[in-house]
């Protein structure tokens, strides 16, 4: 059975179709890539995937549970069992690393301050972070806080672990050790990992199965050799780095054409 | 014309889901505001809340000191002149003591900690929104009214009033000083006129008043801060309007209060 399942989900803002009718099912220990251009629709579907939002229609099932419309504390049991890192990292910057990794820990369990202190050491160790507990979030690198959050999100040990662009703005040896520190979470925690990304690399490096949005829909979901395999004229555009909006080049040239022959050109 | 009508009846609609917005944000804070109460609340919480009374409160003493001091001097100077004219110059004492305890000494408290905190809080949530730690506490199943709002009013509820009975104590002190150096009034003398000039009535309706303008400043404060959609540049606005707005609500409030005072409760 499925972990995470999302049934024909639509979401609009303001009357804006965001995401169109999407199905997709990720399946307990896998890696599932949400690739796709800028404002394609990834970061909405993660957000709905979380359970930040609430969709026009459709249902995200997750554990079983539909969070679209399960109860406030069915939604807080699944957010314990899922962790996020985000795009900015968002860690709390009034709190030194080590508090921003024992908050939920200090909040959602009864364990003595010692074992908490142990635990957290752990999680930063496993990031690389351990020597840096004690500084505040603006005092890392990009890399580091990324790292940082990637620890947080570990920190009650959470079986669906979702990562937001986890190698944006980050230089290519950097992400590339993110890369690696998601497949070896994977491969010790045996977690369900959902990543989003534009970075093709890091995608085709950590995913088991990858879904390619365009335009807030699916337009392929299949394993890293299914995707390069594809005929999809926008996947193509996507792994092949062609400039989509090269097609309406004639359009503006048009526009120039006829600005140059205007009297207020001459 | 129904450009006219159309222009008022979408900023009434506006106002009218500030405050229902206002309302429901104000009911989910005293509901998680049992988790901020110390021995039987959460530990963290209530140690937020105290990090908060000391930041709402104990920072803003002197602030709202200096401003109790210069006004009571106003206050004191300004009845003087109009008082003396009819031989009445011992009425400063009672001036000074009631306008400071009914009315003087909450206000500014309420304006001094609107500049200071209200900006705060709004800046503060604000960032958190922009930044995804609103989202964050959401995914770690912490309720932001809870985690972040209830320890900020619950430091409010007790450092106004308390930072409104210091205002009170420095701008009848002030009018002392005022006192003692144009009628060289003996100190002894003017505490004696002070307590019998102030009624425990007097007390009660100033603490009422200030206990409203917390809730009005944390509350405003606060949303504001939610409220925030974009960049950075809507934090600044956020903040702006957090003062703007929680100083008119102050004011409207107040007017209110005294009103309701005046005609329910006759001397």
């Amino acid at each position: 059975m499925a972990i995470i399942s999302v049934r024909d989900l639509v979401v609009e803002y303001d009357g804006r179709r965001v995401l169109d009718g999407l199905n997709l099912e990720i399946q307990q220990g896998e890696t599932m890539v949400l690739l796709g251009g800028s404002g394609s629709g990834k970061s909405t579907l993660l957000r709905q995937i979380i359970g930040l939002e609430r969709p026009k229609s459709g249902s995200v099932h997750v554990k079983g549970i539909d969070i679209t419309r399960c109860s406030r504390a069915e939604l807080k049991t699944i957010h314990n069992s899922i962790g996020v890192s985000f795009q900015s990292a968002a860690l709390f910057n009034s709190l030194s690393v080590e508090d921003n990794v024992a908050l939920t820990l200090r909040e959602h369990t009864q364990l003595a301050p010692s074992i908490i202190e142990l635990m957290v050491w752990m999680k930063l160790a496993l990031v690389g972070l351990a020597d840096f507990g004690k500084l505040r979030p603006q005092e890392l690198s990009g890399g580091m806080k990324k790292r940082a959050a990637v620890a947080r999100a570990l920190a009650l040990s959470p079986e669906i672990l979702v990562l937001d662009e986890p190698s944006a703005g980050l230089d290519p040896i950097v992400a590339a050790e993110l890369d690696e520190l998601i497949l070896l979470l994977k491969e010790a925690f045996q977690m369900t990992v959902v990543v989003v990304t534009h970075e093709m690399p890091s995608a085709f490096r950590i995913a088991d199965r990858i879904a390619m949005l365009y335009k807030g829909a699916f337009r392929c979901i299949g394993t890293k050799e299914e995707i390069r395999a594809s005929k999809d004229v926008h996947v193509r555009h996507f792994l092949d780095r062609i400039p989509e909006n090269l097609t309406e080049a004639p359009a503006t040239t048009a526009y120039f054409e006829k600005y140059l022959q205007s009297p207020e050109a001459n | 014309m129904a450009t006219v009508l159309e222009g008022v009846g979408q900023r009434t609609l506006s106002e009218l889901d500030y405050v229902g917005s206002l309302n429901i944000q104000l009911w989910a804070t005293l509901r998680a505001m049992l988790k901020s109460l110390p021995f039987i609340g959460n530990r963290h919480r209530w140690q937020a809340a105290v990090r908060q009374m000391m930041e709402i409160g104990v920072e803003a003493l002197p602030m709202v000191s200096l401003m109790a001091i210069c006004s009571g001097f106003i206050l004191a100077m300004q009845g003087a002149s109009e008082l003396r004219r009819f031989g009445a110059l011992h009425y400063v004492i009672e001036l000074v003591a009631v306008g400071f305890t009914r009315e003087l000494g909450p206000l500014l408290t309420a304006i001094a900690v609107s500049g200071r905190s209200g900006s705060a809080f709004a800046a503060e949530i604000g960032t958190m929104k922009v930044t995804e730690e609103l989202d964050s506490l959401r995914v770690m199943a912490l309720e932001p009214v809870e985690f972040i709002l209830a320890p900020k009013y619950l430091a409010a509820l007790v450092s106004v009033p308390c930072l409104s009975i210091a205002s009170n104590v420095c701008g009848i002190f002030a009018g002392g000083l005022f006192m003692f150096f144009s009628t060289h009034l003996a100190p002894s003398l003017y505490i004696r006129s002070v307590l019998t000039s102030i009624e425990l009535r007097d007390v009660i309706t100033g603490l009422i008043k200030s206990v409203a303008f917390a809730t009005i400043i944390a509350h405003v404060g606060c949303l504001e801060g939610f409220r925030v959609r974009g960049g950075p540049d809507s934090v600044g606005r956020s903040t702006t309007s957090a003062v703007v707005k929680s100083t008119f609500l102050v004011i409207v409030a107040d007017a209110v209060f005294t009103a309701i005072f005046y005609f329910t409760v006759k001397s």
